[in-house]
């Protein structure tokens, strides 16, 4: 491990410390600046829903491109080629469009403050309770997931012991989320959206030099193992012999809807995100301006990644220093001098940090609305909850810290990860999807399909595990997984529905789809602005489209 | 529910543009300098692309966008009217 270590450091100068100092700084000012800002707990869980649509939709984005998934779509992009594509734009576009024209009036109309709130008022008390101990779960699993990567980068380019990194890490997200709750945490967010960038354009500019332009780069890739298959994304997808093993259906039915609509529609770390926003239609917009982003930043994640294969000799080893997994921080070491590198290094750790803020926000806000103030402590002032949150937090990041030394006995981290979202994502956003427009679909029809949903995927993912049931691969499990979940969630709702009352149709007004309500009527979701570039329909068009048209040239 | 939803006047003064604005404007001045004095190795590190220098003077632009869109709309702005479903606080 200490040679593995030794190859890929780093040599800072003075002014790459001095570019990450002045980093630190300025999120740890952000933090006091929000302090002297909150007032109530809807400032510190929700932003006082102040923000605007354009910083909400930056932190959207942001919220989701945390370094697993910069360092994770690099290594796909090494090991997949430009299949990896499909993560950007059939499984992330169509969902977030989605999100923000049609389950947006339901949210931010309904004035929910959590995702979790909303199945408790669709559905009933039992629902919302598990949902919410099972997002609370998930939230701190993946926190300690993005802790130990962070650890893991420090060690490997900086030198600095695994213990010192973890600490330091939970320490600084710990004092800006504390201080200054969710604001904090999104200003951050969209700071470090523009730090992550210009650490990664470099690398993509000189990169591209390297191989001769983009020309080069397709000569040379066509040369490696990965070949011409490297080079398409829906070639050879009749079959599944092709670099990611999934044929269209699985791409298309799989990752494409349910995986990403589970993901983008209802992971509430993303969902609040837009609740924060000052108004209806910014809420609205929130996910559908993260959508253009979104678009290109394979060119700075997937092209980085295929530019690692064919310059860095042995890439794609099984462990050490040269692992897929390690494709950018390579880059980094070989092309970015002292500078721009001090501005690469900053960009990876802030958005280590960002992803576990995110983390963090999500279960501060779950815990102490939807398990605290509902189920253990009752009718107390909003100061109290305000205090509650703060240690809330507090709490979040200690387990963070323990769930990172579990994530530091698997091997793939992203693996690990993905498994995570079969299990919680797809069972909930099947609940969600038949619960919004169907106003037949009981109470208890909610929770046994949320319920049975999970069950039927985290067997599934045992069986895996056992070998009981073989899969090609783990991805090709967590599309399963996610089917099977969503199936069987559909499947339980239509039957559990059939023997049990419906909710009486004036307490769904605004909850469901066609039940009166102002946000959620047909006219709402269709017209919503008359300006067109504040249109979320419209916008939201323009985003698929373009995800559709950009798929022409890499067919 | 009223109370809690209320926004806080004070949330909305320090301005997150400010924030970018000025730690790029800082970056910018850095790595701009940097790209000025960098030696002939870093160059010939980054294949000849003078990206120190480049990079700078993007951040510097940035920065500087921020900050000069932050004075042309200042964030005290009272929310606009126009929009019929803001919620009644």
């Amino acid at each position: 491990m200490v040679i593995a270590a030794s190859g890929l450091r780093l040599d800072l100068d003075i002014f790459d410390y001095l570019i990450l100092a002045l980093y630190f700084i300025t999120v740890l000012g952000i933090g006091f600046a929000a302090r002297a800002a909150i007032k109530t707990s809807a400032d510190f869980f929700l932003s006082g829903r102040s923000m605007p649509a354009w910083v909400t939709g930056l932190a959207f984005v942001s919220a989701n491109l945390g370094a697993l998934e910069i360092l994770g779509m690099a290594a796909n992009g090494a090991q997949y080629g430009l299949m990896t594509l499909h993560y950007y734009w059939i499984g992330a576009v169509p969902a977030m469009a989605f999100l923000g024209i049609v389950m947006m009036p339901f949210y931010y109309g309904s004035k929910v403050r959590s995702v979790p709130e909303f199945l408790r008022r669709r559905f009933n008390d039992s629902t919302h309770l598990f949902n919410a101990i099972s997002f609370a779960i998930a939230q701190m699993l993946i926190a300690g997931v993005n802790l130990f990567a962070l650890a893991l980068i420090l060690q490997a380019l900086l030198g600095w012991p695994l213990w010192i990194s973890i600490a330091l890490g939970a320490a600084i997200v710990l004092i800006y989320i504390t201080l200054g709750g969710l604001s904090s945490a999104i200003y951050n967010e969209v700071l470090q959206f523009f730090v992550i960038l210009a650490g990664l354009i470099p690398i993509t500019i000189v990169g591209l030099v390297k191989v001769g332009g983009w020309n080069g780069l397709v000569d040379k890739v066509q040369q490696t193992s990965l070949g011409e298959a490297g080079l398409h994304t829906f070639a050879n997808t009749a079959s599944s012999d092709n670099p990611l093993g999934a044929n269209w259906i699985g791409i298309i039915f799989g990752l494409g809807f349910v995986l990403s609509f589970g993901y983008w529609t209802t992971n509430f770390a993303e969902v609040q995100r837009a609740l924060s926003a000052k108004n209806m239609n910014a809420a609205r917009r929130t996910p559908i301006i993260g959508a253009f982003p979104k678009l290109v930043i394979p060119v700075v994640t997937v092209v980085p990644g295929l530019i690692a294969l064919v310059t860095v000799k042995g890439l794609g080893a099984d462990k050490g220093d040269l692992t897929y997994n390690y494709a950018i921080p390579l880059l980094m070491r070989d092309l970015l001098p002292n500078g721009v590198l001090g501005v690469a290094v900053t960009g990876l750790l802030a958005s280590f940090m960002a992803g576990m803020a995110a983390n963090v926000s999500g279960f501060n806000t779950v815990f102490t609305y939807d398990i605290w103030q509902s189920y253990i402590k009752k009718d107390r002032d909003d100061a109290y909850y305000l205090r509650i949150g703060r240690y809330a937090t507090i709490g979040g990041v200690v387990v963070g810290i323990g769930t990172a030394f579990i994530a530091a006995g698997f091997s793939n981290i992203m693996n690990y990860i993905q498994a995570l979202f079969s299990l919680f994502n797809a069972p909930l956003f099947a609940t969600f999807i038949v619960g919004m427009f169907w106003k037949r679909m009981s109470s208890w029809a909610g929770f046994w399909s949320l319920a049975l949903g999970t069950l039927s995927a985290l067997t599934l993912y045992l069986l895996h595990l056992s070998d009981v049931v073989k899969f090609n691969s783990d991805l090709e499990e967590s599309f399963w997984g996610a089917g099977l979940a969503f199936v069987v969630a559909v499947v339980v709702a239509l039957i559990v529905t059939q023997f049990t009352p419906s909710k009486p149709e004036n307490e769904l007004r605004g909850l469901v789809y066609g039940m009166g309500g102002d946000a959620t009527s047909t006219e709402t979701i269709i017209s919503g602005e008359k300006v067109w570039w504040r249109n979320p329909v419209l916008l939201g068009a323009i985003a698929v489209v373009l995800a559709l048209l950009l798929y022409i040239p890499v067919w | 529910m009223a109370d809690e939803t209320r926004t806080s006047k004070a949330a909305r003064l320090f301005d997150v543009r400010r924030v970018i604005g000025g730690l790029f404007l800082l970056y910018g001045v850095i790595v701009t300098l940097l790209g000025l004095f960098d030696s002939q190795a870093e160059i010939d590190k980054a294949q000849g692309v003078r990206i120190n220098l480049w990079m700078g003077l993007a951040m510097l632009a940035l920065g500087l966008l921020m900050l000069l869109w932050l004075k042309l709309s200042p964030p005290e702005a009272p929310p606009e009217s126009s929009e019929p479903e803001n919620p009644a606080e």
